[in-house]
Parts: structure tokens; sequence; C-alpha cells
């Protein structure tokens, strides 16, 4: 038997920084030692808030519609995989279309690589291995039902508008109540000011990258 | 004499820590695993339920343990990435006894016969108690249980302490002042029950991940979480009221909070009336402390002070979480005190939804503060002073009570006994004081004055390099026995491989030196059952009483919960809910503990608040930890957290290299210029060691109860690194990374020959 495929929820308020996630994930044989979840703070210097990146496995992924190689695929469970390594020519047009920024091509491998919600296990009825380890439920994977049950405040979203694109994805989002859509202003994003505090303690060289600290 | 005979580069180079990844064998050789051991993780006073995979006498990996009920698969990086630790290319696989120039591989025979030699010769010249042993809560109940036997019967001393000491004792000296027994008053299963939860001291978002669920069940259900701590913590950012207390004030704090509660008639008389003591007399000792006496003294204001008091005085179900925030204290007994003072002039105790616990911190730090581990208490946590608990323990062990050592000196004061000279020989297990003592110059100096040190550890840790003998011992998925978790399950810990190459267990290690010592009478054991079949005899009838678990209880019942008398008793989940405490009269005992400042406080010379704390991706001193290559990379070494405005007051920038500096010694680190701490403190996390430890900073002083070292306060100030101070950093963080060298690598890959 294969599957059944559930609902995968990102709940990035309950997220802790803990990067369980990325520990985790990089444990599997397939991508072996390289996490395909990614965990940063939102806000650095600022606040210790930290969001989970998976792959959102769009209904109509942009990465598969910007491959010349036609070499990335959604399966009949709405799981989009890395690319196809015989038609994959690592050409990074995925990496950077995706309004997400998830894929990742491998030069060594010539392929790109990503999330594929854990095949292995989700295919044999397990849990992905993100959502198994996640101590606090900022991912979690299991039906709608279950999610309203456990998380009766919880509101999931699926529609994210950049610029003028819109997207559905098989992921969804908890946010706050009367939120629809999510919508993302890239252009604003790249014009915005540094905040004061980032801003008084940036004018100088920083002797430590912050992925030191 | 216990000391260095390499420069410390050169430990490094040839014991790490060098940073692994990857299974035993290499990414592309992971062997097809041949089994899945159930067992616990090594980490943390959660003890989460977690499957290693084994294949040969490998651990190759990991699956989550999704039927157990606590964590039901959830895991922290830790847990995950400890598989890597098994097959280390730094293990420790000869005993090692030191030569002009490091160390050579030595026979056990040799080894263990020169510490027995020693040990003779200490005693007979300065008496059994010159020979001191320092043990760790890392260590499971069988071996905790069986430490706390060696000491009294085979080394014959009385100087027999731990490194819970330096973690959590407050905790226990406020819980059997209040309740009269040492135990997280409910499961974790009450956590969702209760509509308010009071977290004080405690970053349980990066000490305690798993907890994290329960206390998002009971937000799910509508409760609301108060967080008491100086810096804004994952947990504090979520909080429905974050109270930014300045270090060292939370007795204040509190007894604001009874000053309220008192006021607005928030207290449950009935209960205060006919289940507690001294309620006269606590009332009395509030009576002046209003929210506006505390809020000059915490620094948070008065209004706050009063909401929190509101919060909890008008819930009707609670839960009230503490840690090493307000353990860690010269009267951390007095905060553990003036936190158990609200429980129960509320009454909130003993029922479903209403509960109270310190989140213990080590591995096994709620079982191995039971059996005997400390230098004042006997197995069933009982006392060592009190004839009565020695004449049960004496007849255990088929002793005299004139065998039986009393009570003996406590961590601290054992390091500032070898630094007098008074004792002269210690046997070390399971502790890093080169991390973790406080003052840690001084317990350097104090190491160096000692005329023997033998270190039992898996891998060489900064402790063992000055060691004599260094005996190679195991990690926990290497040993069979129990632990128990910070809610008091007592959970099975699975041997999932042996030791490599010569390394042995550290429970052959002591029946084996008892052996020689010439007790093997008191120490023929078939196995680590056997051992535990001792020690729920040994408890029996003790506050800590495991007479009724068995291991086959517990793998039916994925573990039972102490107090459990008898093998009918279903354990006891949840405490107290006869409504009467542990003391023979049956009261719960309420304590004024009217405020006094800590030790050392800011001035014009230090004018900063240091303290200290942990990080996610560390546990204790590090000794695992920093040899496991994600968890390095996520975070490679110490760092100092500093509000901007004092940033710029002080003219410093984010990640530039500084020094903090106390009265007993000056650390060099990046600087993190972050808005989550209270502008007049720093905090800098203390899992590394000697010229990296932020345990050169901190206070030697004690709580006068507990003696318990302030590691959460001290005085300190920060400036630019010189050009010197900053290249010598440059170096040492450089060392955090090294990858081992490829003879210890490979050695790891083909296993030892």
């Amino acid at each position: 038997m294969i599957g059944p495929f559930l609902e995968f929820y990102v709940d990035p308020q309950r997220c802790i920084g803990c990067k369980a996630c990325e520990a985790a994930c990089a444990e599997c044989d397939t991508h072996r030692g390289t996490p395909m979840i990614h965990v940063d703070l939102v806000d650095p210097g600022i606040s210790p808030q930290t969001a989970a990146t998976v792959c959102m496995h769009c209904v109509n992924p942009t990465c598969a519609s910007v491959c010349p190689a036609d070499a990335i695929k959604v399966d009949e469970h709405g799981i989009v995989h890395s690319s196809l390594k015989p038609r994959c020519i690592a050409c990074n047009n995925c990496e950077l279309a995706c309004p997400f920024g998830v894929p990742k091509v491998s030069i060594g491998l010539a392929q790109m690589q990503k999330c594929d919600m854990c095949f292995d296990r989700t295919s044999a009825g397990k849990r992905p291995m993100c959502a198994t380890v996640c101590p606090t439920g900022a991912l979690f994977y299991g039906t709608a039902a279950e999610l309203h049950a456990r998380r009766p405040q919880g509101h999931a979203i699926n529609l994210w508008r950049f610029g003028v694109q819109e997207i559905r994805t098989r992921v969804h989002v908890v946010v706050p109540e009367g939120v629809e859509v999510l919508e993302v202003d890239v252009a604003e994003i790249m014009d915005r000011e540094p905040t004061a505090a980032v801003a008084a303690t940036s004018a100088e060289p920083r002797e430590f990258p912050r992925e030191f600290l | 004499m216990a000391r260095l005979t390499l420069p410390i580069a050169d430990y490094v180079r040839a014991y790490g820590p060098h940073v692994s990844d990857s299974p035993a064998k290499g990414w592309d050789h992971k062997p097809p695993v041949e089994r899945l051991v159930k067992t616990h993780c090594c980490f943390c006073g959660m003890q989460c339920g977690i499957q290693l995979q084994v294949a040969g006498n490998q651990v190759v990996g990991f699956e989550p343990w999704e039927d157990f009920p606590f964590n039901e698969g959830r895991l922290c990086p830790k847990g995950v990435k400890r598989y890597l630790q098994t097959h280390h290319p730094d293990r420790l696989t000869s005993p090692l006894i030191r030569t002009a120039s490091g160390f050579r591989e030595a026979g056990w025979d040799e080894a263990l016969d020169l510490v027995v030699t020693r040990v003779r010769e200490i005693q007979a010249r300065r008496g059994n108690d010159a020979f001191a042993m320092m043990s760790g809560v890392s260590l499971s109940n069988e071996k905790s249980y069986l430490v706390g036997k060696f000491a009294r019967l085979a080394l014959h001393t009385a100087n027999l302490d731990y490194n819970g000491r330096f973690c959590m004792v407050s905790a226990g000296a406020g819980n059997k002042k209040a309740f009269g027994i040492d135990r997280a008053a409910n499961a974790w299963a009450d956590l969702p029950e209760a509509e308010l939860i009071f977290v004080a001291g405690s970053n349980v978002s990066e000490c305690f991940p798993t907890l994290m669920h329960y206390l998002w069940q009971a937000r799910d259900r509508g409760a609301r979480i108060i967080v008491v701590d100086p810096r804004v913590t994952p947990i504090g950012r979520t909080a429905d009221l974050h109270l930014a207390v300045r270090p060292g004030t939370d007795s204040a704090l509190n007894q604001a909070i009874l000053h309220e509660l008192i006021a607005n008639g928030w207290v449950d008389d009935g209960f205060v009336r006919e289940h507690c003591t001294g309620w006269t007399e606590l009332a009395a000792s509030v009576a002046s402390c209003t929210a506006a006496w505390a809020e000059p003294i915490t620094g948070v204001p008065a209004a706050q002070i009063r909401r929190a008091a509101r919060m909890w005085g008008e819930a009707r179900t609670s839960f009230l979480l503490h840690a090493r925030g307000v353990e860690q204290h010269t009267k951390g007994v007095d905060n553990v005190l003036s936190l158990i003072n609200l429980v129960l002039a509320t009454g909130r105790i003993g029922r479903k939804g209403c509960g109270y616990a310190t989140i213990t911190g080590q591995g096994n730090g709620q079982g191995g503060r039971e059996h005997g581990h400390k230098c004042d208490q006997l197995p069933g946590n009982r006392d060592i002073e009190n004839p009565v608990h020695r004449a049960h323990v004496c007849q255990v062990w088929g002793i005299t009570d004139a065998e039986l050592p009393h009570k003996g000196k406590t961590a601290v004061e054992i390091f500032e006994a070898m630094h007098d000279g008074e004792i002269e020989g210690l046997l070390n297990i399971c502790c890093n004081p080169l991390v973790s003592h406080p003052d840690m110059n001084f317990a350097r100096a104090a190491i160096e004055r000692l005329p023997f040190l033998c270190v039992i550890d898996f891998f060489l840790s900064e402790t063992a390099r000055y060691a004599d003998v260094v005996l190679p011992g195991s990690l926990q998925e290497e040993d069979d026995g129990t632990s128990t978790t910070a809610e008091g399950r007592v959970v099975r810990i699975r041997a999932a491989v042996s030791p490599p190459g010569e390394a042995r267990t550290d429970t052959w290690i002591l029946l084996e030196l008892a052996r020689r010592l010439g007790r093997a009478d008191k120490f023929s054991y078939a196995d680590s059952q056997d051992i535990f079949n001792e020690l729920r005899r040994a408890s029996a009838g003790g506050t800590a009483d495991y007479a009724g678990i068995t291991w086959e209880r517990i793998d039916q019942e994925m573990g039972v919960f102490w107090p459990c008398p008898s093998e009918g008793h279903p354990g006891t989940p949840r405490l107290f809910e006869d409504q009467r405490s542990y003391h023979p009269d049956g009261a719960f005992h309420l304590h004024p503990t009217p405020y006094r400042p800590s030790a050392e406080v800011p001035d014009a010379e230090y004018p900063i608040y240091l303290t200290t704390g942990r990080s996610v991706f560390h546990y204790l001193s590090g000794t695992q930890t920093r040899r496991i290559k994600f968890l390095v990379d996520k975070a490679p070494g110490p760092l100092c957290e500093m509000h901007p405005s004092l940033a710029a007051q002080l003219g410093l920038v984010d990640r530039q290299l500084v020094t903090v500096e106390t009265r007993r010694g000056a650390l060099s680190v990046p600087l993190a210029v972050v808005e989550s701490i209270r502008p007049d403190t720093v905090f800098v996390p203390y899992h590394w060691p000697e010229a990296l430890a932020a345990n050169q900073l901190t206070v030697r002083a004690l709580d006068p109860v507990s003696k318990m070292p302030e590691f959460k306060v001290a005085a300190c100030r920060v400036r630019a690194a010189t050009a010197e101070e900053a290249a010598r950093a440059r170096t040492l963080f450089a060392e955090l990374r090294l990858e081992a060298p490829e003879d210890l690598a490979r050695r790891a890959r083909t296993g030892p020959p």
C-alpha cells in the first residue's frame, strides 16, 4: 500500500530554532548529510524568532514551469520531486525562480535536490522526518481534522501572492484569524531599511560571520 | 601530581575534541540496519524515547520511537545526532598512564593496580577522607547507586559528591524543606490541563525543547504563560507576560507577587489553614513587600508584577515550572521556596492540572540524585546522618554502622580541600570541572595541587588531560540500566553496542576497582539488573522508593513513576493527591524568604551583570556535543550577548571580539548585539573549556543550605579585545572545528585493531 499521504502544516510561531528538523533531515539515505529544510532567524538581532522553510509543494510549481529540460515532476499525490537526473542540466533556473528559495542545485551531482516530503517514509505510511522530530509542532503532518482538533485556534491557509504571481501550495501555513492570503512584495523587502539596532552596529567590519554566532 | 605534560594544543591534536560527521563508516558505507534498540536519549532530564539503528557492533543512525508516550518521536538536534559519538575517532580505547610528554597506553592490570596503590598510599598517610570521588548524573541509576556504595565501602571515604551540585541542588533542598520529598509533584501530562503556566528561570525552548510540546498543548486549550527571565528566550518571546527580571532578584519578585495575592484575597485560606505550617510568619514577612518596593530591586515595572499576581491569583488551575535560572544562586533555595510559597498559598497542588516541578537538567538528574550519590545521602533519598536511615542501608549492605562513613564535603568544598592539601587523591567519573566548576581558574589550581588524579571517561575530557591515570569507560548506549526522567518516571536504558577496543563499561571498572581494593564480597553482581534489584531493597521505605519497580514492569508500562513501594503498586505520577506532604507531620511547610543581594553585584569597577547558561546545541560541559559536527557548526563557541544600547554606550559593535572581565578572570569572545536581553546584563553560554570557559568569570560563593554556586550572577566589564587577545581567541575558535587527522578517522571507520 502506498500512503495515505496526509497534509503538511508549518506553524512558524511555534518554532524555537532548535534545528532538530535540519539535523534529522540530513540523516536521509538519499541526500546524506545535507538538509533539505532550513531554519532562519526572522529578524536577526531584534528577536529570537526563527522559522523553518520546507518545500511548499506548489500545485503549479514555478521550478517545474521554468525548467528547460522538463526534469521536475509533480506526482499524483501532489509532491514535487528533485529533478530527474537523466534530464537535469543543472542550469539553476529552478533555484532562481522558486519564490520560496527552496531548490538547490548540487554542482557535484549535476542535479537539483529538494524536499520530497520524505517520499520513502510517507509512501510507507510514516510521517516525514522533520515533522516527526519537531519538538514543538511547528512542523505538523496529519489531516485537517486532526489539526483542528488539536489546535482549535489554528487557521491554515495555502494561498500566496508574490507581486502578481498567485501560488497555491500543497503545504499549509498556520496564520492568524482573518488572513486568507499571504502577500509578499519582494521589491518592498529589497528596499527595506535596516532597523535602527542593526544599522547602529553595522557600520564597522564584522570579525565573525553571523553564522558563527 | 595531576598536571599537563604537553601544551593543550597537543592534547587536542591527539585526543580531540575533533568534529565528526556521517555514520560510523561514512555515508557511502552505511551498512544495512540489523536491529533497532529502543532506549532513551543520553542528553537532558526529558529522557526522550529514541531507537538506535545498529549494525554489527556499531550504532549507525537513529529512528524516532513514536510509541514512547512522553515524546512520541519528537527530539531535539542533540538527540538526533547523539549516535555519532559511539564510534567517534576520539573514543578512548585503552587505559592511559601519564608520561613526561602526554600519555602512554597501558594494560588494565597495570592501570588499575596503580590506582589501588595510590589510594592505599594516600589513605595510609593522610586518612581515608583524603581520597575523594566526584561523579555525575549522566550515569544510570544503577551506576549512580554503585558509585555511592563504592565510595563508602571500597574507598571508605566520606568525600563523594557529584555534578548535581553544579546543576539543581537548590531545587532538591527547597523541595525537601517544603514538601519532604524531592521530585516533580506532577507528571508532564498535567501541563496541558493547566490554565496558567508560570515559568521561572528556565529557557525551556533551548534546554528542554521536547517539553515545549506540552506547553503548546496547554496554550492550544487556552492556557496563558508567564515567563520570568532576564532574556527574551524563544519561549519568552511567545509568553503572555514576560518579566525581564534583573539577575539575582527572583525572591524579591516572588515576595511581591505573594504580597499582592494576600492583598487581593487570592489566597486559598482553607488550604493554608488545614494543610500548611508557617503561614502567619510568611504573611508577615511580605507585609511590606509591595510591587512598588520590588520594582527598583527587580527592574520589573510594578504594574507587570501586579499583572502577574492577578494572572496567578485568578487562575483556577496552574503549573509552576522552574530551573537553573532561579536555582544557581547563593540564595537558590530561597528562590525555590519563594516560588513554592506561591503554589501553596493558592493551594493548587496534588490535583489534575495543578502542578509544580523543577525541570531537572541532566540526563539522569532525577534518579542520579536519589540513591546515595551525594555527600549527605543514602539510597532512597535517605539522610546519611539519620540513625534509622543508616541502619536500613547497613542492613542491606551487610555492614556495621561503624563501617559507613558520615557526611562528607560538597563539590566545591572538595576542590577547596584539594587546594588546601587536605585532599590528595581524586577519582573522577562523569564530571568535567574544567568547564563546569565556578571560578574555573581556582579549580584548575586545585587540580594542579593534587598528588593523584584518576579519571574514568569515554573521551579525554579537559579534566582527564591532567590525570595520572585515565580509564576508558562507556557511553550510556553501552551499558544496560535505568534512568529516572524529570517527571519521576523510571525508564530503561538498553545497551545497543559494547565499548570499543579495550574500553570497558563503567560498571565493570568500578567493580574491578572494588575487587582490587579488597571488597569483592560487597561488589559481586551478575549484571546491572542485579544492581537494580539491590537498589530496590536499599531504597525501600525511603521517600524515593523503587521497591516495586522491576525492569519487566518498566518495559510493559513504558516506565513507572516512583514512589512505588510494592510490585502491586501502580506507581505515583502525581504526588500529594491526599493533600499531605512527605514530612512526618503531613503538612506543607511555608518558609519566609527575605530578599538579600547576590554575593557580587555590579559596582563602579565592574558595572555590568553577567549571567551564564546553555545553548540548545550543547549538553553540559560539551565533552560529547563539542565532538559532533552538526552541533559544532550551529554553535561552535561561546559568545557574549549584549543589548544595543549598552553596546552603543561602550562603543562596541556586533560580531566584534570583546573581552569580558571579572575579578577572577577574562574571556575573549565575539559580541552578539541583540535586543532580547536586559540592557544592564550580558549573557555567556558555558559549554566550553579552559580559556574559553565562561566559568573563568563566575563566583565561587555558595548557597548556605544547598552549597550550590552562584553561576547566574557576577559583576563584569566588557571592552574591545586587544590585538593579542583577539589573535589568541581566533586560534582557540579555529581549534573548535578541527577535523580528526586521517589516522584517527581511519581507526573509527575500520574499528580499533
